[in-house]
């Protein structure tokens, strides 16, 4: 108890410097356990990216394929599935939902989906969050669009706006050569932010699909004066013969992998299956070593903190000299001596930790709903992860053993100067 | 019963030159002895191995009866705190502790020096001491707002809490002006009557020597370097 009394007025009479080194330790802290939230933060953003579907349905190809194209809009299908097909699974029992994706087109360097009403009604995002609109509402004829926060934005687009559909996704804007000018989309509508992939698309009816393709053969646009007019398309005259893929939701999750095994078995037409968070787990397993570049930067960032809080004990120890002495001259030991700077070095820490914490919370309490809004981080505030825990554990312990280096220097200068007079 | 008993005793700091050869010294109970010596005589050798913070010399050193020689370091240091009071020359005190934290670290620190009060209250002995040095009112005070002379008696008032046998006074007074050393040496004396304490107290300053009951020349007795 008098040690912790002495090394407690003994900070405290050095206030500046206890506050400047608690405060370098806490920051250090506070960024160790920061990262690690943002870490699981970004893990779970990117997990949930796509929610409460189970199963993404496609052509038969590489999964991770699948979840780019459908997901994040990343590269294309190389084959498409049959209507017929879709309607099959669309009406198995087992299943709760679909949302149907024809994909291929583009807007000026952003994808092009074709979708229908389920897409509004059943897409969800970051566990339960659902597709709002910041203006207007959902097309409904084949030629109307609700643009993505992201495109709205980028290309100042509003509602009532016309917008040309390319064929093919052109790699920069503008570049398309086959645009389906003749058949412009009128915007109905904006999606409100989402934070994922959905905010760089442009959605149409499955029909839209269809329509600007209905007077092509074999791929090629019909040669001009042969286009059939916007005037004569209506919903009712199109026919959606293929989609691209589909997202599946089943009625229980029980049935998922059984359903994913019927899928990949089917035998009408080769289709493959995947579970979304199982692929976006591979995904971010390949991407995924840049966290932990950001956690070895923050464990030396912790390192100089705590090499901080050496040079201030170690500093301190010259204008301690007369301490140790009066120390020593009332009865104290080495080991007394010794204790006492370890004990004020692992008391500067635990502040520093606590201080540390106190400010995680602080700042994702004020900055948790900014971050998830522009970012769709979305930063868990939670008590420390076991992995938190161990940092902590780990920073006392690593308070502690460096409380040694100056104490040992203190042990030095005691033995040497005994009780003589040094100032 | 002899206060300190020295025979023979020899120290070098390492492998240096002697710094003490002290065939014989002798140190009543109860006496206050002083002590004197020109800088470089091994005046703060010898207190360092009276007060048991030097190791490494050969011969008898006896304090209070006990053979301080044949203790280890930790057995010294609860010696040292327990029985011995110690002021030094300047900057006696720890400056963020307060003037009562200061008297009273000696019974914090040694559970044993502690049981020398006798059942008074730590609070009780401190304020006692400070008293009988004319201190009694700046108990709570910072001790960086203290004179010198205040400073000297707080020190004083510690080394004598839970009455020691034996005070080593180290110069205490050489950064006094005259008035008041003889004021401080009055207060010191009359504290280590009260408490029955041997006073050894070292000082380069011979103006004072007739106020002690015994004097001793270091140079005459430290037979080193001759």
């Amino acid at each position: 108890m008098l040690l912790f009394s002495l090394a407690y007025h003994s900070l405290k009479n050095r206030l500046l410097t206890t506050l400047l080194t608690v405060f370098s330790i806490g920051l250090s802290i506070a960024l160790l356990i920061g990262v690690e939230n943002v870490r699981v933060g970004a893990r779970e953003s990117f997990a949930n990216t796509i929610s409460q579907t189970d199963l993404i349905v496609g052509a038969r190809g590489g999964s991770l394929q699948l979840l780019l194209y459908s997901v994040f809009r990343i590269g294309q299908a190389t084959n498409n599935i049959t209507y017929q097909t879709y309607e099959h699974w669309k009406n198995h029992p087992a299943v709760d939902w679909t949302i149907p994706y024809s994909l291929g087109d583009s807007h000026r360097g952003f994808r092009v989906v074709g979708t229908n009403e389920e897409f509004y009604k059943h897409y969800r995002f970051r566990r339960d969050r659902s597709i709002t609109f910041e203006s207007g509402r959902a097309p409904a004829d084949v030629f109307e669009v609700a643009l993505g926060s992201d495109v709205a934005k980028t290309l100042n687009y509003r509602t009532g706006d016309k917008v040309t559909i390319t064929h093919g996704v052109a790699a920069a804007a503008g570049r398309g050569i086959l645009d389906h000018k003749d058949k412009p989309f009128t915007v109905t509508g904006v999606l409100a932010k989402t934070a994922t992939p959905v905010d760089r698309s442009l959605y149409i009816p499955l029909e839209g699909i269809s329509a600007v393709h209905i007077d092509w053969t074999d791929g090629a646009p019909p040669m001009p004066g042969e286009e059939v007019p916007a005037e004569k398309i209506t919903k009712q005259t199109v026919k959606v013969d293929q989609i691209t893929s589909f997202l599946l939701r089943s009625k229980s999750r029980i049935d998922t992998l059984r359903l994913q095994r019927e899928i990949s078995t089917y035998t009408e037409e080769p289709l493959q299956a995947i579970i979304p968070g199982l692929t976006l787990q591979e995904l971010w397993r390949t991407i995924g070593y840049a966290e932990d570049a950001l956690t070895v930067v923050t464990f030396f960032v912790t390192i100089v903190g705590l090499l901080g809080m050496l040079v201030s004990l170690y500093t301190s120890l010259n204008e301690r000299r007369r301490e140790m002495a009066i120390l020593r001259a009332i009865g104290a030991g080495p080991a007394k001596i010794i204790s006492l700077l370890v004990l004020e070095s692992f008391l500067l820490s635990i502040a520093g930790c606590v201080l540390g914490v106190g400010l995680v919370y602080a700042l994702s309490v004020t900055f948790q709903p900014i971050v998830e809004e522009h970012f769709g981080l979305y930063v868990p505030i939670q008590a420390p992860t076991i992995t938190g825990w161990i940092y902590l554990g780990a920073v006392a312990v690593a308070g502690l053993l460096i409380g040694f280096i100056p104490a040992w220097k203190a042990y030095r200068n005691t033995l040497s100067d005994g009780l003589s007079v040094r100032l | 019963m002899s206060a300190i008993q020295l025979t023979d005793l020899r120290f070098a700091y390492g492998k240096g030159p002697e710094v003490l050869r002290i065939p014989t010294l002798q140190v009543n109970a109860g006496e206050k002895v002083f002590l004197f010596g020109p800088s470089g005589s091994g005046k703060t050798t010898l207190l360092g191995v009276l007060a048991g913070v030097l190791a490494g010399y050969t011969g008898g050193v006896e304090v209070l009866g006990r053979d301080v020689a044949k203790m280890t370091g930790t057995q010294r240091d609860a010696f040292r705190g327990s029985h011995l009071g110690y002021i030094f020359q300047l900057f006696n005190l720890i400056p963020y502790l307060s003037v009562i934290e200061n008297i009273t670290l000696p019974c914090r620190l040694s559970a044993e020096r502690r049981a020398r009060l006798n059942g008074v209250g730590l609070e009780q002995a401190a304020g006692d001491a400070a008293k009988r040095l004319g201190i009694g009112d700046l108990l709570h005070k910072p001790v960086t707002n203290l004179s010198v002379g205040q400073q000297q008696r707080v020190a004083a008032a510690r080394s004598l809490i839970g009455t020691p046998e034996l005070i080593i006074a180290d110069e205490p007074t050489s950064s006094l002006d005259y008035d008041h050393r003889e004021k401080f040496l009055e207060l010191l004396f009359e504290s280590c009557k009260a408490a029955g304490s041997t006073l050894l107290f070292v000082s380069h300053d011979r103006s004072l020597m007739h106020l002690f009951d015994r004097q001793l020349s270091l140079p005459g007795i430290n037979k080193a370097g001759t």
